[in-house]
C-alpha cells in the first residue's frame, strides 16, 4: 500500500532515544585495537635496514645512523598517510602503530618527530 | 521561448566534487547537456610509473575514497596475474569479504545522498547512521574507515579472528532487518516513488550503446555484472543473484541498490561460513616480469577497469585506470535530456559518481567548441606538431633518440 509519511513513525519512536552521535571532544573516542595511528619507532630494536625508508609512498620516514648500531627516525606525521607498509616491512618490530589518532597541530614543525634512544622510553627487558 | 545556456559547476554542483555541466534549458526542460571532465587530474597514472608497485597499491587505492579497494584490488590483481602469483585461498576471501563491505557502505551511502538531494534528509540521517555499523566493522578488521590498506600483491595483509567474524555476523544481521525496513520504504512511501519515478530515464537501448555500467545499467534491465560474468577473486564459488530492475529511471537505481545490499549480506554471510583455514599471502616478488595485464572488477558504482604494463623492474611500465563513473558519464548526457532542470542533481547523484576518480584523460578544447581526446601517442604528436610550427623542430632529436633506445 502507497502512502505518505511512512517514516513518520520511526522518526517519532526515536524521540525519547538518546543520539547516535557521541559527545566527541568531551568524551574520548576509542580506537580499535588494531587501528593505524600515530607511528612509534623502537629504536633500540632498529638495525638500520632502511626498508621502511625504501618502501614508504610518501618518504615520510628517514632513518639515520647516530652512532654505532644506533639509529633515530624522523618521521613527518604531515607526509604520513597512515598506511603501514612501514610496519609491514619491518621484520625486526622496530615501528608500531599506536592508536594515538588525534594528531592535529597549528604547526608544520610539530608534526615532525625525531625519535632516538634519548626521548624514547627505556625498553622494557627483551626476551631475546 | 528562446534557449537558454545554464552552466552547472565546477564548483559544487550538487556535489561535492569539481565537474562542469552545460546544460541548455526551454523554460523548464533540457534540451541538450554537456560536460567537462578534468578539473581533478592529479597525475596518479604517471606517478605509479615512478614509484614500486608496494608504494603503488598505496597510491592507486587512493583514486578513490569510498571505493578503495575495488582501485587496489583491480590493480593488484592485473600485478598477480602477471608475476603468476598464486593467491592462498583464505586472502582471496578476505578480499571479497572486503569488497562485500565496501559495497554495503556505499549503497547506504548513496542512499543517504539520494534523499537528500531530493530533500528527504530524514533518509540521509538515518542511512547513514546504519553505515557507521559497517564503517565500524571495516575499522574493526582494516585499521582504519577508509583506505584499508588491505591488499599487498600476494594476498591480503591481515586475518580475521573468529571474534571478528562473529561481529560481522552480528552487524550483518542489524543492517539485514534496516534495509528490509528501507526496501519496504522504497515500496510504499508515496513522496519518493513520484519524485524518482521517470527522472533521468534511459532505455535498455540507449544503456547497452552508451555503455553504461554497475546499477545504472542494471536499472535499465541490462543483464550485467563482472563478479559473475568473470568472476574474480572467490565469486566463482559463491552464490548470488545480479539485481536488475525495469524502471529505468532513479527509482530503479534505488531499488538495484538496495536489493544488492540484500544480495552483499548473502555473500558476506556465505564468506564466513565457508572460509578456508591457511595462510593469507604469498611473499610477493619485488620485481615483476615483463607483461600486461587487464583487470576487470565490479565496484560498488559499476565496472572498474585496471590496465597494468610491466617491464621486469620493480616499476610499472603504464598503469591506466578506468573508472566506472567514466562508462556512466555519456549516459548521464543522455538521461538529462528532455528531464526538468530541478532533476538535475539526483539524476547526476543517481549514478553515484566520482568525478575526481574519473579524471585522467587529456582533453583539448579546440577553438569553435569542439573538444578532441588524446591518448598519450597523438598527445606526443600533437606537441611535436605544435613546437614545428613554431619553427622549432625535434625531428632530429627524436631520431637520435630512437637510436639511442634501439642500442639498449
Amino acid at each position: 500500500m502507497q502512502r505518505p509519511g511512512k517514516m513518520i513513525s520511526e522518526v517519532l519512536k526515536h524521540v525519547g532515544k538518546t543520539p547516535a552521535t557521541t559527545n566527541y571532544p568531551f568524551e574520548k573516542a576509542e580506537m580499535p585495537e588494531h587501528f593505524r595511528g600515530k607511528l612509534q619507532f623502537l629504536p633500540h630494536r632498529c638495525k638500520g635496514c632502511m626498508l621502511c625508508t625504501k618502501d614508504c609512498p610518501s618518504e615520510a620516514i628517514k632513518i639515520k645512523k647516530v652512532g654505532d648500531k644506533k639509529f633515530e627516525a624522523e618521521i613527518d606525521l604531515d607526509r604520513c598517510i597512515y598506511c603501514g607498509q612501514c610496519v609491514e616491512s619491518c621484520f625486526i618490530q622496530a615501528l608500531v602503530m599506536t592508536t594515538d589518532f588525534e594528531l592535529a597541530a597549528l604547526n608544520r614543525e610539530d608534526l615532525k618527530m625525531t625519535i632516538n634512544e634519548k626521548n624514547s622510553p627505556k625498553p622494557p627487558a627483551e626476551e631475546e | 521561448m528562446s534557449k537558454l545556456t545554464i552552466p552547472i559547476g565546477p564548483q559544487h554542483p550538487a556535489l561535492k566534487e569539481p565537474e562542469c555541466f552545460i546544460i541548455t534549458v526551454d523554460g523548464e526542460r533540457i534540451c541538450e547537456a554537456n560536460m567537462r571532465l578534468g578539473y581533478n587530474h592529479r597525475g596518479i597514472e604517471k606517478r605509479c610509473e615512478e614509484i614500486t608497485y608496494i608504494q603503488s597499491a598505496y597510491l592507486i587505492e587512493r583514486v578513490c575514497g569510498i571505493c578503495s579497494h575495488s582501485h587496489s584490488t583491480a590493480f593488484i590483481q592485473a600485478v598477480e596475474e602477471i608475476a603468476g602469483l598464486e593467491v592462498p585461498k583464505r586472502g582471496l576471501y578476505i578480499r571479497t569479504l572486503f569488497g562485500e563491505l565496501e559495497r554495503i557502505h556505499s549503497h547506504l551511502l548513496w542512499l543517504g545522498v539520494a534523499g537528500h538531494e531530493i530533500g528527504f534528509d530524514t533518509l540521509l540521517m538515518y542511512s547513514w547512521r546504519d553505515r557507521e555499523i559497517v564503517m565500524d566493522i571495516l575499522a574493526m578488521v582494516s585499521g582504519n574507515r577508509v583506505n584499508y590498506g588491505m591488499n599487498s600483491i600476494g594476498g591480503v595483509k591481515r586475518d580475521i579472528s573468529p571474534e571478528q567474524a562473529d561481529a560481522i555476523l552480528k552487524a550483518m544481521d542489524d543492517l539485514e532487518e534496516r534495509t528490509k525496513y528501507y526496501i519496504e520504504l522504497g515500496l510504499q512511501e508515496t513522496t519518493l516513488i513520484k519524485r524518482l519515478s521517470g527522472a533521468g530515464s534511459i532505455s535498455y537501448e540507449d544503456a547497452t550503446r552508451l555503455g553504461a555500467v554497475g546499477p545504472t545499467a542494471r536499472a535499465s534491465k541490462v543483464d550485467q555484472d563482472v563478479r559473475r560474468d568473470d568472476p574474480y577473486a572467490a565469486y566463482a564459488e559463491l552464490e548470488f543473484n545480479v539485481i536488475t530492475d525495469d524502471h529505468n529511471d532513479v527509482y530503479g537505481r534505488t531499488l538495484v541498490r538496495l536489493g544488492e545490499l540484500m544480495e552483499s549480506y548473502k555473500l558476506v554471510r556465505q564468506l564466513i561460513k565457508n572460509m578456508p583455514d591457511g595462510p593469507i599471502r604469498k611473499k610477493g616478488p619485488r620485481k615483476i616480469p615483463a607483461g600486461e595485464a587487464i583487470s576487470r572488477y565490479e565496484a560498488p558504482r559499476g565496472e572498474d577497469v585496471h590496465y597494468v604494463k610491466a617491464n621486469g623492474t620493480d616499476k610499472a611500465f603504464r598503469v591506466k585506470v578506468r573508472a566506472p563513473t567514466l562508462a556512466n558519464l555519456s549516459a548521464v548526457s543522455k538521461m538529462l535530456e528532455g528531464d526538468y532542470l530541478a532533476d538535475v542533481p539526483i539524476v547526476i547523484a543517481a549514478i553515484d559518481p566520482c568525478f575526481s576518480c574519473t579524471d585522467r584523460m587529456a582533453v583539448r578544447n579546440i577553438r569553435g567548441g569542439a573538444t578532441e581526446m588524446h591518448n598519450p601517442g597523438s598527445l606526443r604528436n600533437f606537441s611535436i606538431d605544435w613546437y614545428r610550427r613554431r619553427g622549432i623542430d625535434f625531428t632530429d632529436l627524436n631520431k637520435k633518440l630512437m637510436k639511442r633506445l634501439e642500442r639498449v
